[in-house]
């Protein structure tokens, strides 16, 4: 008989996350305001999220736990975005007129307010082109991380998790 | 070529001095190594092959292969990447097996010195820096040797931001943990530290030390910890020896230490830790990732590692591996083929990639050789890497009053080498310094943050291999 090939998850053989497997804070709750989602599946032994969010609305079990937010507690200050080693999180608002903010943690050249950028998709595609609202550079980051603020239309909002510079 | 731009690192003009290789100038940056250097220049060919007279140049950059091996000032056998260039020094390309000159100076024994300190501690990466502070806390004076012409081992080439618990140093790039470590050992009155510094063997009670590869030093310390850190696995493949292959960490070496661009194009081979974060910081370093080369079918490294180069659309091809690397003098081509799971590649799966670099990130050895010339027992213990010293708990080996701590111990990560360090060096402290509540208690703290460390399932099967060697 024929042994079956042992199934591995997505994420695990390419390194991405397929959308169906991100726990996105609810609708409702990304349009009140900005609040954090977390892309972090795997048993690491890591903790900076859950140590630096100053309102506790991250949880994990143990050090090596993975890690939920409390979409309710959380305040979208994204603190844990600057502070996550795995550049993991990210903060989502939808709580604009017509489109989204999504705020990324970026460890590149930055970008300029106003810019026009591509935005990316887990694999790196651009899916649509953003510009850019806020920036906070690494050294005013609680974390030493910069991030990006951008502006997306509200259908990507569940996709975009990177820049490109165009020029 | 430098990089100018670094969204992280800044490398700060320096002084120039200038060498001359093959007879034309070169300009280096003072604190430079010569290998560095002419990379800088595009000059990637360092040597020439004993037998084949194969084209040869770097592949680990901290001098624990010999791959680098140049004649400087008329001396072959040079490791010139770990040697720092200097005003007026003469490099030649280095043919096959030179013969060794009767006439230089510098390899005539002089008078002998000898150091008698408490504590020798070989290697000065993370686990070798904290063993000696914390020996020279509890009152032992120390001598710290490496060879390398900087303190800091692997951990200040590490841009990103560690992982583990916020307690400890999660969150912070290993880059600032490793400047702050050596900045407070150069400042202890106990501790001297001598870079530029080999340890060749360690005798009945001596350690014997080269100075700048030509000042032979005798040392008999009353206890030795050896922390000399890992060497970069290699595979087989045609033309694996070409310049332009490089292990991750000496492309890491040249990029974040010395801030030379390795190359324009890049095929990575791992998709471990190592791998995954390397890739990273050559995209931060201005270098195209065309692809990550996995033989398992999953990725080994952390997932958010993976994502954040999938984010920028670096593809990590599992169940892929290197075929043959092509070139005339360099790395031209890279072929990778996806595998069958039966040894051989799906038909029609090749694909060739255009790069001058390929790096290896395919694993690191424990380097045992100074642990296995004193005469400690050693095992073989795959999970850890390869040989490893049997020790106790408090790293303590076979061979009395000789530790070991950090990756010569076994492969783990930074946290546990200075953790490591911390207990050989607290121990060394209760024997010999004044050490004595606070020792004590440092190593149990330590040691229970060991084993909290290991705790998760990342680490199952380095536990039982741990066991085995006596932890
Ligand atoms: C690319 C990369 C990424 C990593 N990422 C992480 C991470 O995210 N988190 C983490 O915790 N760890 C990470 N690590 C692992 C961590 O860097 C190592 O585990 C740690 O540096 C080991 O410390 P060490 O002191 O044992 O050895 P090293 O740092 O390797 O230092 C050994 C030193 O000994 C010197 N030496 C060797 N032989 C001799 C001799 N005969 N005479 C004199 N001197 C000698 C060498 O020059 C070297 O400076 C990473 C490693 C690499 C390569
Ligand atoms: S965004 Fe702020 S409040 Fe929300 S989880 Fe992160 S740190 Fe906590
Ligand atoms: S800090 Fe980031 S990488 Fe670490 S567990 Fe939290 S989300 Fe994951």
């Amino acid at each position: 008989m024929k042994r079956r090939k042992e199934e591995i998850p997505l994420w695990q053989s390419k390194g991405y996350l397929p959308a169906e497997r991100v726990n996105l804070p609810p609708g409702e709750r990304m349009l009140e305001g900005p609040v954090a989602v977390i892309e972090c599946p795997q048993r690491i032994p890591c903790d900076p999220c859950e140590e630096s969010c100053p309102v506790g609305a991250i949880h994990m079990e143990d050090i090596n736990g993975v890690p939920t937010v409390d979409t309710e507690k959380c305040t979208g200050c994204s603190i844990c975005v600057e502070n996550c080693p795995g550049l993991a999180i990210f903060t989502l608002d939808c709580s604009m007129e017509g489109g989204c903010e999504v705020t990324l943690p970026y460890e590149f050249k930055l970008p300029e307010i106003g810019e026009e950028v591509s935005a990316l998709n887990r694999k790196g595609e651009e899916v649509t082109k953003a510009r850019v609202k806020k920036i906070k550079t690494k050294e005013n980051s609680s974390g030493d991380t910069s991030t990006v603020t951008i502006e997306i239309p509200e259908e990507y909002v569940k996709e975009v998790r990177n820049i490109r510079r165009m020029k | 070529m430098r990089i100018d731009d670094h969204p992280i690192l800044s490398f700060p003009e320096t002084d120039t001095v200038t060498f001359t290789y093959e007879g034309k100038e070169i300009a280096a940056k003072k604190g430079e190594t010569i290998a560095a250097a002419l990379h800088n220049e595009g000059i990637i060919e360092l040597r020439r092959s004993g037998d084949k007279q194969r084209p040869r140049g770097l592949f680990c950059a901290i001098g624990k292969c010999s791959s680098c091996l140049m004649k400087v000032d008329g001396v072959p056998n040079v490791r010139t990447c770990i040697t720092m260039a200097s005003e007026g020094m003469r490099v030649e390309k280095q043919n096959g097996f030179p013969e060794l000159p009767r006439e230089v100076n510098d390899l005539k024994p002089g008078s002998i010195d000898t150091a008698e300190p408490d504590l020798l501690v070989v290697g000065g990466g993370p686990a070798g820096l904290k063993s000696g502070l914390v020996a020279a806390e509890a009152g032992a004076d120390v001598i710290i040797v490496d060879e390398n012409p900087f303190l800091g081992g692997q951990l200040i080439k590490q841009t990103h931001k560690f992982f583990g618990s916020s307690e400890q140093e999660a969150g912070i790039r290993g880059v600032d943990i490793g400047e702050e470590l050596v900045e407070r050992v150069e400042r202890h009155k106990n501790i001297k530290s001598m870079t530029s510094t080999s340890s060749v063997g360690i005798y009945e009670d001596t350690v014997g030390v080269y100075k700048n590869m030509s000042h032979f030093q005798k040392i008999n310390p009353r206890k030795t910890i050896i922390a000399t850190g890992a060497t970069e696995d290699m595979i087989t493949f045609p033309n694996n020896d070409l310049p332009g292959i490089y292990g991750a960490g000496g492309v890491q070496t040249l990029m974040n230490v010395y801030g030379v661009k390795p190359g324009e194009k890049v095929v990575m081979v791992g998709a471990g830790n190592v791998g995954l974060i390397v890739s990273y910081q050559l995209l931060q370093a201005g270098v195209d990732v065309e692809a990550i080369v996995e033989i398992a079918p999953r990725i080994g490294g952390y997932f958010v590692h993976a994502a954040k180069l999938r984010r920028f659309g670096v593809p990590i091809l599992t169940g892929h591996r290197v075929l043959e690397v092509e070139g005339k003098e360099r790395v031209e081509k890279v072929k990778v083929a996806e595998t069958n799971g039966s040894g051989g590649i799906v038909q029609g799966s090749v694909v060739d990639y255009e790069v001058d670099i390929l790096a290896l990130a395919v694993g690191l050895s424990p380097s045992y050789k100074l642990l296995g010339h004193a005469g400690c027992e050693l095992q073989f213990q795959p999970q850890l890497g390869g040989y490893v010293p049997t020790r106790n708990e408090r790293m303590e080996t076979t061979v009395g009053g000789l530790y070991v701590a950090g990756d010569a111990a076994g492969i783990e990560e930074a946290t546990s080498a200075l953790l490591e360090g911390t207990i050989a060096g607290a121990d060394v402290g209760l024997k010999i310094g004044e050490g004595g509540k606070a020792e004590e208690d440092l190593i149990n703290d330590s040691q229970e943050k060991l084993s909290r460390l290991r705790a998760g399932p990342f680490y199952r099967d380095l536990r039982e291999s741990l066991k085995e060697v006596g932890v």
